[in-house]
This record gives structure tokens, sequence and C-alpha cells, in this order.
């Protein structure tokens, strides 16, 4: 099916420690150099969509950050879904576009939080999403929320520390690849074993990074995309399930709302999971990707952790995985951390992947999450 | 810095009183049966407007835990490592606890637990949970 939506631009930033960033100045970077990869000029976008920042909130984020574009959209909001926000955004854009209100639109992310503010701030800052009265007095963290889902979805499906590990050491070969990565270091799975304990079952391996970056995509209607630079990437199709938002509210410890969202995605795409040549999923924690690939039906319950430590997301595996390294070995700085899985799946399909591309793969799966497993937000893209 | 207290306002102002008197209460839907916790306005199944408070038992079992390592806050460094549970209570709710008396190592998904109430620096207990 041709799509009425495609990506016709892509970029991010440095990532890890960038001295000196700031939120502002990592979007616009990313906004000019995915705007010019797309071979348009920032005067071509008529719709922005941006993120939030910790370093530089601001109540109308889009706003500012055209301000400091130095562009005047004709839409213009900005989308808060924790890790599902770019995808949101992506999802966001295309309706826009079948929609017929705008032609361009820029989805932009970026934070400085590993300059901007100190370890200590941002785990903090992130705590905050805990239930105020019911969770928070408990001594809630974002790590300890996964860890409950961790703990139950090891003892209801056999998933043992042994297969969290092979999650991260799968993560850092594939960062190892990737001269942009924030950690390239090679890891073992005795690494991980022995990496201090956050929140048990969870480790300081099973952990995402804390980074500074941008990124940014831009979405075109397919009869305005004709005259950019580069192939466009059709958005194929695209869906979302928002089942809760605090742990305790939550339906389940085991099955969440990434099995809908990825079944609308790939329903609208006409496609099945068996179809997907490359895949980028939101990997906060290693328990998230597990959880993630077992509930949208890439493994049976209980069979990605083993296939994992046998190779299964490799760039020659069953389902090449986040082959940037993901949030826990490429970087994370916010909602620009889910923006990477998108630029990446993109880089993938167009070939640009260098040397960690993926034999010509035809179509991606990206996944966000955002809270705990609580907001989902799936698309397919493919070579159009 | 003191910990996050509970602060109660229109819709759990009845939860937390009615610690302060010892008692676990959830909300019972009178039109689907239905039982909730934490406290709404509306039950989150049929969406009426017709809710009940009834006491819970305080009697359940560990549905999921975490052995916290690594505090959010200063004011929690002190405790570490401390547990946090997701306790299932006989009447089908489930809440977040600290698991007090109890080796944490020795902690499981199943474990028999009741609910005690611990007080805080502030007007109101906290609902804890303990072995039994």
């Amino acid at each position: 099916m041709a799509s009425k939506a495609v990506i016709t631009g892509v970029a991010d930033t440095a990532v890890g420690k960038v001295d000196g960033s700031t939120s502002l100045g990592l979007q616009a970077e990313a906004a000019a150099a995915a705007v010019a990869d797309a071979g348009l000029s920032l005067g071509d976008i008529d719709g922005v969509l941006c993120g939030y920042s910790f370093t530089e909130p601001h109540l109308m984020l889009s706003s500012v950050v055209s301000e400091f574009l130095g562009i005047k959209p004709s839409y213009s909001i900005a989308v808060q879904a924790g890790g599902a926000t770019a995808c949101a955004q992506v999802m966001q854009a295309a309706a826009l576009i079948e929609a017929g209100i705008c032609r361009h639109v820029l989805a932009v992310c970026g934070d400085n939080r590993l300059t901007g503010m100190s370890r200590d701030k941002a785990v903090a800052a992130l705590s905050e999403v805990g239930h105020a009265q019911f969770e928070r007095p408990y001594g809630i963290s974002v790590p300890s929320a996964y860890a409950l889902v961790a703990q139950r979805y090891m003892h209801d499906y056999g998933v043992t520390l042994e297969h969290l590990a092979g999650v991260a050491v799968a993560h850092r070969k594939h960062a190892m690849r990737n001269p942009k990565a924030q950690m390239r270091q090679p890891i073992t799975l005795e690494d991980v074993a022995k990496s201090k304990p956050i929140s048990t079952p969870l480790r300081l391996l099973d952990c995402c990074l804390i980074s500074d970056g941008g990124a940014a995509v831009v979405i075109s209607a397919a009869d305005a995309a004709r005259d950019t630079r580069k192939r466009g990437i059709g958005v194929l199709g695209t869906g979302q399930m928002n089942t809760h938002e605090h742990i305790i509210a939550s339906p389940s410890l085991t099955d969440f709302g990434c099995k809908q969202s990825s079944r609308q995605a790939f329903d609208r795409a006409g496609v099945t999971p068996a179809d997907i040549d490359v895949a980028e999923i939101y990997d906060s924690f290693t328990i998230t990707l597990l959880a993630e690939l077992e509930s949208i039906g890439f493994f049976a319950r209980g069979e990605a952790g083993p296939a994992i430590l046998g190779g299964a997301l490799d760039l020659d595996g069953q389902l090449p995985c986040n082959t940037h390294g993901g949030l826990l070995s490429y970087a994370h700085s916010g909602a620009a951390g889910g923006m990477f899985h998108v630029v990446e799946a993109v880089r993938q399909l167009r070939g640009e992947a260098e040397g960690r591309q993926v034999a010509s793969p035809e179509l991606a799966f990206v996944h966000g999450d955002g809270g705990i497993l609580s907001a989902h937000c799936s698309l397919v893209l493919g070579r159009n | 810095m003191s910990k996050p207290l509970p602060q109660p306002n229109v819709v759990t102002q009845r939860f937390w009183s009615s610690c302060k008197d010892g008692r676990f209460e959830f909300q019972h839907c009178k039109a689907c049966g239905h039982n909730q916790f934490p406290p709404r306005l509306t039950c989150t199944a049929c969406h009426g407007a017709d809710l009940d408070w009834l006491p819970s038992s305080g009697r359940g079992t560990v549905y999921s835990f975490t052995v916290v390592h690594r505090a959010p806050l200063e004011s929690f460094k002190a405790d570490v490592p401390y547990v946090i549970a997701i306790v299932a209570l006989e009447e089908g709710v489930r809440a977040m606890v600290n698991l007090r008396g109890v080796d944490p190592k020795a902690v499981a998904i199943g474990m028999p637990i009741e609910v005690f109430f611990e007080p805080t620096e502030g007007e109101y207990p906290l609902p804890q949970a303990r072995p039994r």
C-alpha cells in the first residue's frame, strides 16, 4: 500500500556528554540537519511537533522551538507521552498529512540531561512520575517500578537474570559497531551480573543511559516529497494503546498495551510481525525490551531470553533489533531517546547504516513506551 | 528534605482518615460490584458514581516486589536496602507498600502478608505490610 505520509529527512546530533549543549540548541541542530537531509529549507516546514525538556521546560515548548528556529508554522503542538513521545509525534504527523492539514512536518526532540542536571537530580525528577499519594511515599523510582514488572515477569515465564543480561550484552554489541554510541567498550554477561544492584532484579547494566542529544525527522506528504533529496520512507501503519499511568493501576504486570498498539500498526500496514526485517524497540531497561518482544509477538512467552542469548537480535539474527545500540548503549536523552529509534529505522531502510547495516531491509518496526509500560505507540515503516 | 507524605484531597480524604483509625478501605461500586484502589471519583469498570467504602481484611499476598539499593531521593538513602511490594489484598485490590519485619532476601512472590499502619512525620500514618 502506498502511504500518504513519508519520512523525508532524519538527523541526530552528537550524543553522550556534549559539553556546552542546551536543550534548545540540540533541538535546533537536529531540526536543521533533518531538514537539510530532506533537501528542504526550514521555510518549507508548516507543522512543528516537539517533545518536552527537563533542563529547559516550558508551558509551550513547541512555540519556543519555532521561535528559536525562526519559523512560523501553521500547526504547532508539544507532545508529552514519555518514551512513547517520538513515535506519537510521527503518528500525529502522519495523521496531519493524511488529513491534508500539513505538507512538511518537523518532529523534533532534544535534551542535555547529562550535562544540564546532576545524575541525582535526573533520578529524582523521574521519580516524580510515581503516584503522589500511593507510590511516592514508599520510595518508588522508575527503575523500581520496572523492577516490579521484572520480578513478576521472571516468576510467571521463567525468565532468568542471565536472559536480562543477554539483552544488555546484545545492545552493547550493536553499539560497538556504531562510532557515535555513548558506550562502546565490550561487556559480558558476567559484567552485567556484577554491576551494582539498583532495584532487584535490575542491576546498573540493565538500565538505560543518561545522555545529552537531539534528534529530528521530517514527515512529508507523498506528493510533496517528490522534490526531496532522498527516497522517502513510508509510514505504512501506526497504532497506540494507553492502559494506565502508574504501576499500581496497571491491569497486569506481564501483559501490556504494546500488544494492541502493534497489532493496530501491523493491521493498518497489512503486514505481520514475521514480515519485519529490522526492529527498533524501546529499551529503557532490559526487561522493557524482553516483555515488549514477547507481548508484541516476535517471540513466544519465555522464549525471547534464550533466543537473545543465541544471537536473535544480532544483524544476521531472527530479528535484528536496536541496531544503533538502543537506550542501553547508544544514548537516552528524554524524548529524543525514542526518536533515535525512529532515525535508526529510517537509516536502515535507506541502507545508510554503514558498519551496522542489516542486509536490504524492506520493512521496519519502531515502538516506544512511556511511563511504566503505560503509553504505547507503534510504527511500521517501509521503503515506498 | 523529608519523605513525600500523603496529601489527602477530596477524593482520598476518607481513605487517609480511615488509616488513622487503623482501617485500609477500598471503594466498592454499588452498581456493578467492582472493587477498586486507589480511590477515584467514579467506578473504573462501569463509570458509575455510586461508590461505597469497605474495609479490607488487611490480609493478602505479595504480587511482586523489589529490593531498592539506589534510593531516588535523599530522604530514602538511610533506608536502603528497603523492600517495595505490590500486594494483592483478599478483596481483589492491589496496593503498593514497603514490606517490614522481613529479611529482604527472604521475600518471595505469594508470601502471605498483613497490612499495618506506620506513623509518618505528617498527620496520617502510611499503610505498610509485614509477613503473617
